[in-house]
């Protein structure tokens, strides 16, 4: 039951990041790519028509941690306080470059906002990526199975392989959002997004190949998991075929093959991370008995039992609000179409 | 009480207040663009919709507002209150994660359809959309009532020997009795802000002779609605939930009645100040008996005071708490007295032309946002000193690795971002509604 728990986060966290990813992305090549004024209402409205509901998956990945671990949204959640409290200005700041500003017709309004949704989109990208570099490396737990981080120093939030996690997951953001735009756009926009997607596609592979050696180094519970389920290099396999065809589609301008392959590329790297650090979700740098695990963070068995039972026929309309979200607003998004 | 307590109930206190502004507004006005759509689809009359594109523009800022000031609140259970998450997470993790699954992604989907979408979807499913969107904030305001109703008044759990609270049953979580009469009386109040913003709106136009025909189609709607409304908030829902705080939290109940003494036959004060020092009500103005008539049907009945229970057991501000209720139940009585002579007036078609109640309906608009406001903190500040009604105290419940330091780094980040954004926030309503509800330039798809 815990084991299934851990899925749903994992799943739940997954397609987060598949989907606010690309948001973000598009955040971060923004400024680069979109120069004229429609250019960069076409971008905003691109982004605009469905950040909101994919942010929801990281609301509802939150809430499956609550339902089945408290403990874990209680520890993480009170130790990562400094940092996550960061974090809420961030997503408000990029929520309110998006919301705000098409509200006035004004170059200085309209600029202010586009830095402000820029900026934010890629220091989430980042921030996502230190959490992420946080959780494999774990965390300074006391025996009484708390601990409070620093934002840098002697356990701090803050370090080496914590920024390279940040630096991988923001080219790898980038390079999807990219990718997304080239898929909703034409012209001139099309061709700078692409070009921005090649660059932050290179970049990925070689900030990627640097995490995974300092990762080796820094968790080791990771090599006896591969070790020990041989299995489970299906996963990084398919992660690194993946990247691998997204760049191979780019150079064939094959947008939607290029950013399909960047999604299965992102999923499989998290569902590696999940599955080499599995049972742990929280491991400790300190006593590793002192780690999260699926078990000694779950809450009681009745709850989740209970909680299963509206899950996931609450998942069905939810699938289905998506796919119908996106029929209507599929194909290439133009400036002028209508609004309020 | 230490700094690090404080610090964290300020910090909780203020984001829950400020996000609260904008939900109170949104669940209701979503009901009413709701109606105008339909009422546009039955007539074909286009000035229904130009209407609800109005109203569906501050819709839209309101709701970011609340989505940008809503992610904080479910971030500071884990954040702020760890202990809280730690013990309650097996009940109160079910009906918040309810919210996203239910609520949420419904919202965020239709929002999209109901803003960028009437051209593609075509009248009918635009007006399919709008009400979707309505109902997902309900649902959303439902959850998130039923998780406040569970702290109000536990039901549908166990105590685990470790401190934990497990789930029992989640069908008593969301029938608990509580609940029946809270999450009614919650909605009915986001509808009385939304109708007289709405009326007050209309008013404003209707004094300035803008857009003369909106302005009185927005004062009928926001009378005709916020006039049902405010009876229905104070009876039943409001009588029902008084009578519930009076049967199962009589401390707070005694605290905010100002009752120090225990009474048979106890007075109903309208205005006084409490005395929490030397246990009296200074300068009371009352009526007799009518206390015990309202909670117990009869005149003589016993009403226990503040005295009767221990003090460890008091609420922490009581003053607060009296002036909050007393607050909401003032300008609930005021709002049913103003809409009703309003209604009466637009009934016999006179309304429009008593200048004087077109004034009063554009200066309502602040109150309703009080009422709501200090209805709620009545309700939270009522619960003290407990987070859990009668399980956990609320000093147990902080995150006691989180310093004062750290609590009140963020809790003046969020007051100077919160600061920033209601100027940004003023200034683009003013712009909408100085823009006003002019129909849409090109042809529309009704």
């Amino acid at each position: 039951m815990e084991t299934t728990w851990f899925c749903i986060a994992a799943f739940m966290m997954t397609v987060y990041v598949i989907l606010d990813g690309y948001d973000l992305g598009a955040g971060v090549v923004h400024l680069f790519i979109a120069r004229t004024a429609s250019e960069r209402a076409t971008v905003i409205r691109a982004v605009g028509q469905v950040w909101d509901g994919n942010e929801v998956w990281l609301l509802s990945f939150g809430g499956a941690i609550f339902v089945a671990f408290p403990l874990l949204l209680a520890t993480s959640f009170s130790g990562f306080y400094l940092p996550l409290m960061m974090l809420l200005w961030l997503l408000t700041g990029r929520a309110l470059g998006i919301e705000f500003r098409h509200q006035l017709d004004h170059g200085s309004w309209t600029a202010f906002w586009d830095v402000i949704f820029s900026l934010s989109s890629g220091l989430l990208a980042l921030f996502l990526g230190v959490a992420l570099g946080n959780v494999v490396r774990g965390v300074p737990l006391a025996t009484d199975g708390t601990f409070f981080a620093p934002l840098w120093g002697s356990g701090g939030v803050l370090d080496g392989y914590t920024v390279l996690a940040g630096l991988t997951a923001t080219a790898a953001l980038t390079h999807h959002g990219a990718l997304w735009i080239a898929l909703k756009t034409e012209g001139d926009l099309q061709m700078r997004s692409r070009r921005a997607a090649k660059f932050a596609g290179w970049g990925t592979v070689a900030l990627l190949l640097a995490a995974t050696l300092w990762t080796h180094r820094i968790q080791p519970h990771i090599l006896s998991r591969f070790s020990a389920h041989p299995w489970g290099h299906l996963f990084p396999l398919v992660a690194i075929a993946g990247i691998g065809t997204a760049i191979a589609m780019r150079r064939r301008r094959r947008d939607l093959e290029a950013f399909l392959a960047s999604s299965a590329f992102l999923a499989f790297m998290l569902i590696t991370v999940a599955f080499s650090l599995y049972p742990y979700m929280l491991p400790s740098s300190t006593d590793p008995a002192l780690g999260l695990t699926v078990h000694n963070a779950a809450a009681p068995a009745s709850g989740l039992k209970t909680a299963l039972m509206w899950w996931i026929p609450g998942m069905v309309p939810v699938v289905a609000y998506f796919v119908y979200v996106n029929r209507k607003f599929a194909g290439k998004i133009s400036a002028s179409e209508e609004g309020y | 009480m230490d700094t690090a307590l404080s610090a964290h109930r300020f910090h909780f206190a203020f984001t829950i207040i400020y996000h609260y502004l904008f939900p109170q507004l949104t669940m209701g006005l979503a009901f009413l663009i709701a109606l105008l759509k339909i009422q546009g689809l039955r007539t074909r009359n286009p000035v229904y919709d130009t209407a609800a594109r109005f109203w569906v523009r501050l819709f839209a800022i309101n709701f970011a507002m609340g989505v940008v000031t809503g992610i904080p609140m479910e971030f500071q259970f884990g954040t702020n209150w760890s202990g809280f998450a730690k013990k309650a997470g097996g009940i109160v993790g079910q009906t918040l994660a309810m919210e996203g699954i239910f609520a949420f992604f419904l919202e965020s989907s239709f929002l999209g359809l109901v803003l960028f979408g009437e051209k593609k979807l075509g009248p009918r499913a635009h007006t399919a959309a709008t009400v979707l969107l309505a109902i997902g904030t309900w649902v959303s305001g439902f959850f998130i009532t039923a998780t406040n109703a569970w702290m109000q008044h536990p039901v549908g759990h166990r105590v685990l020997p470790d401190g934990r609270i497990e789930l029992d049953s989640l069908r008593a979580v969301l029938t608990n009795p509580w609940l029946m009469a809270q999450y009614p009386h919650t909605i009915l109040g986001s509808l009385v802000t939304a109708s007289i913003v709405v009326a007050s709106i209309g008013a404003l136009y209707v004094l300035l002779k803008m857009h003369p025909e909106q302005g009185r189609l927005f004062v009928k709607l926001g009378v005709g609605v916020g006039l049902p409304a405010a009876i229905l908030v104070a009876f039943p829902t409001g009588d029902v939930q008084a009578k519930n705080v009076a049967l199962k939290q009589p401390i707070a109940f005694a605290a905010m009645e100002g009752m120090f003494q225990t009474e048979r036959g106890a007075d109903l004060v309208l205005i006084g100040q409490p005395d929490v020092e030397k246990l009296k009500l200074d300068n009371p103005l009352e009526v007799p008996d009518v206390l015990s008539f309202l909670t117990h049907k009869r005149w003589k009945a016993e009403i226990k005071g503040l005295e009767a229970f221990p003090r460890d057991q008091w609420p922490q501000n009581i003053p607060l708490l009296y002036y909050c209720y007393h607050i909401m139940v003032g300008l609930g009585t005021i709002f049913i007295g103003v809409l009703g002579l309003a209604a009466v007036l637009l009934w016999r078609e006179k309304l429009f032309e008593q200048r004087w109640m077109i004034w009063i309906l554009m200066f309502l608009l602040p109150f309703p946002y009080i009422a709501n406001t200090a209805g709620w903190v009545t309700a939270e500040l009522g619960r003290q000193p407990w987070l859990v009604y009668g399980i956990l105290r609320t000093r147990d419940g902080a995150s006691e690795h989180v310093s004062s330091g750290n609590a009140l780094f963020s809790l003046l980040g969020f007051m100077g971002l919160y600061s920033a954004l209601s100027a940004l926030f003023l200034l683009l309503v003013v712009k909408k509604i100085q823009k006003g509800p002019v129909p849409n330039p090109e042809p529309t798809a009704t």
